[in-house]
């Protein structure tokens, strides 16, 4: 049973064509990277999922345990079980994240008919989430992501994504800007998170964060498509070769 | 030249028992003469009085519904209450003032006719813009007299209310305040201007802020009037050495409001912070102008300002500083961020800062915006509706300029009258 079934998928930017035939399946329980040079399309594919404006399909379809993605706005995503960790997670000062991540917690609770967590609820949920990530909590009372280190920042999105539990993660090059140690952290929290009925997209120029988060399968996205899928070893190699070998996939397409 | 609105106060003026008194004659004959500033007065040039002109007001109005004490249950005591301009005992609560600390209405202090208590009336205005000014110093005759003695280091907050209630008509009031904290004193003050019911008046106020040596005013003020109301507000603050200031505004109501805060840093080491937000939604028009002279060495000022529009509502902000020759090791600071939420909606914001001296420090900005898309993404992405999200930011702009505060119950009823005015805000997307 598959769960985020993306077909011939087509998306431009700005009349930029970025996207152009991409095809994905993911099950629950899977964990897929996607890896691949820059200016391939790996960002793109996080915001087209997620439903961001000036992001527009043009052919194609992609579906979420079954319902069409692309027709719904972003909060709709979000309840169905969509989940977008941000590359780059936005400051936004004078909002309380603890205030910010329940009231998103219970608009998409409201949006799937459950009932809203009272404030007692939603703390409990918050401490079991803090313990299980090793987080500190002070991050609960300060305004969302101002101020943050780059690792807090990261940090700060798995733990929304502990607390709002989606179906489907897409982390968005969340090694990007980590040091060693805080990359450890946060694939912890990630590896805490797996579960037989979520899954994982991950996104990364860089073999190293497959270390920590080991992938079911891999995927290497080149000029808007997957030209190449296989297991963990792939990864390695792409580390051991770089991207160049990628030319040769990409021309002949092009030319046709 | 005077128009209808300068006609109908002829009557108040005559009305008064001093109205023979030379300096309110004077200052009455002077505002008739220049009439009200227009557009081509620099200091006006954003707000345009052409229809308050044509306006007349009455000398009186009756109460439609006399004002419930259970209204003002939210504002703690000691405080001293005015409706539509004038004393209202029954709604006024002094008990609870401690020692060192005197409260009284103007029209009592004139009453009992010491001269040194209402010397700060004799203040003149020369300007042929500051009609407004002139005319509270010839028709003033109500407002709150609040002295702090030396020394006198308290902890109280004393409220001062401002009520404008439906009459049956639309009248004028002119209310003079004086704030006066000696030497070493300090004191917390909230001013209230609030609406009980619809109205049309006209309110003008003039409030003097005396600041002494080491003195410490910590000074917030709600303006959350009717929206048919129309309220002129002008803060004269003087600063002696090493007094401190801290103020915020939140110009949140009334369909044309103007708030002029000039501020003198005279002493050396004086010091202003000040903050304030503009709430122009609807058809309002909110204008809010600073004038702050740091005149003495080692003075201050920091400022920082929030102005948003919607619908087809004006926001106008000018933020003057200038620094005096001699006001060497000055330290000035003023932001001024907007967010611009409708095509119909207006705002202008003049940053405006002039040197005179050497060794200073100052920096000032000023930037219209829309609310950032990104961050809105953001917070949908995370099941926020986009009303919400939009909401969510839109009030975060605003409640930045609470962070300087440090009481927790002001913060709590400032940003309950924020609340309620934001959410009169259409956000459509």
């Amino acid at each position: 049973m598959t769960m985020l079934k993306i077909e011939n998928l087509h998306a431009r930017v700005a009349g930029k064509d970025i996207l152009k035939g991409l095809t994905l399946d993911v099950k629950p329980g899977e964990v897929h990277a996607i890896m691949g040079p820059n200016g391939a399309g790996k960002s793109t594919l996080g915001y087209v999922l997620a439903g961001r404006d000036g992001y527009d399909v043009s052919e194609g379809s992609a579906t979420l345990d079954g319902v069409n993605l692309l027709d719904l706005d972003p909060e709709e995503r979000a309840a169905l079980g969509m989940f977008l960790a941000f590359q780059y997670p936005v400051e936004i000062p004078g909002v309380n994240n603890t205030y910010f991540l329940r009231a998103a917690l219970n608009a998409q609770r409201k949006r799937r008919g459950e009932p809203e967590l009272d404030s007692m609820q939603f703390l409990k949920r918050v401490r079991e989430k803090l313990q299980v990530l090793h987080i500190k909590d002070d991050l609960l009372n300060r305004a969302v992501n101002e101020g943050f280190s780059g690792g807090e920042k990261k940090r700060n999105e798995i733990f929304q994504l502990a607390v709002l539990e989606p179906r489907l993660a897409i982390l968005d090059e969340t090694d990007s800007g980590l040091d060693i140690d805080a990359l450890k952290l946060v694939a912890d929290g990630v590896n805490a998170m797996r579960s037989k009925d979520r899954a994982f997209l991950v996104i990364t120029h860089y073999q190293r964060l497959l270390d920590y988060i080991k992938p079911d399968v891999v995927h290497v996205l080149a000029d808007g498509r997957i030209v190449e899928s296989g297991g963990p070893e792939l990864a390695l190699e792409l580390e051991a070769h770089g991207y160049a070998w990628l030319k040769d996939r990409i021309a002949p397409v092009a030319a046709a | 030249m005077s128009g209808a609105l300068l006609d109908s106060l002829k009557a108040d003026f005559d009305a008064l028992p001093s109205a023979s008194d030379g300096a309110r004659g004077d200052a009455f004959a002077s505002a008739l003469a220049d009439g009200l500033p227009t557009t081509r007065a620099e200091r006006w040039k954003y707000t345009s009085l052409r229809a308050l002109e044509r306006r007349s007001f009455a000398t009186s109005a009756a109460l439609l519904a006399p004002v419930d004490a259970a209204w003002l249950a939210d504002i703690p005591a000691p405080r001293i209450a005015f409706v539509n301009g004038r004393f209202d005992a029954s709604l006024s609560d002094t008990a609870s003032l401690p020692n060192g600390i005197a409260l009284h209405s103007l029209a009592q202090t004139i009453v009992d006719g010491d001269p040194r208590d209402t010397a700060f009336l004799a203040r003149r205005f020369d300007r042929a813009d500051e009609t407004f000014a002139k005319l509270n110093a010839a028709l003033a005759s109500d407002g709150a007299v609040l002295r702090v003695d030396e020394n006198c280091a308290a902890t109280t907050t004393v409220h001062l209310v401002f009520i404008g209630a439906p009459g049956d008509a639309d009248i004028a009031w002119h209310t003079r305040n004086l704030i006066e904290l000696r030497r070493g004193a300090s004191l917390n003050v909230v001013e209230h201007q609030l609406a009980a019911g619809d109205h049309a008046h006209l309110g003008n106020t003039l409030t003097h802020v005396h600041l002494a040596i080491g003195a410490s005013l910590r000074h917030a003020r709600v303006q959350h009037d009717a929206a048919r109301a129309t309220s002129i507000v002008r803060t004269d603050a003087v600063l002696a050495r090493d007094a401190s200031y801290r103020r915020i505004d939140l110009e949140l109501g009334a369909g044309l409001s103007r708030h002029e805060l000039n501020v003198r840093l005279e002493g050396e080491g004086a010091k202003l912070a000040a903050n304030g937000v503009l709430l122009a939604d609807a058809k309002r028009h909110i204008d809010t102008r600073l004038c702050i002279e740091h005149i003495a060495r080692d003075t201050s000022c920091d400022l920082a300002w929030r102005g948003l529009a919607s619908g087809r509502g004006r926001a106008v902000f000018h933020g003057g500083i200038t620094i005096r020759a001699g006001a060497d090791g000055s330290d000035a600071r003023l932001s001024n961020k907007n967010l611009l939420l409708s095509e119909g909606a207006e705002i202008d914001a003049q940053p405006v800062l002039e040197i005179h001296a050497d060794e200073v420090k100052a920096a000032h900005g000023a930037t219209v915006g829309r609310l950032d898309e990104t961050a809105l993404f953001y917070l949908r992405s995370r099941g926020l509706p986009a009303s919400e999200a939009r909401r969510l930011l839109t009030t975060a702009f605003c409640r930045e300029t609470l962070s300087v505060l440090d009481d927790a119950a002001l913060i709590e009823s400032l940003g309950a009258h924020l609340n309620s005015a934001l959410a009169r805000i259409e956000l459509a997307p």
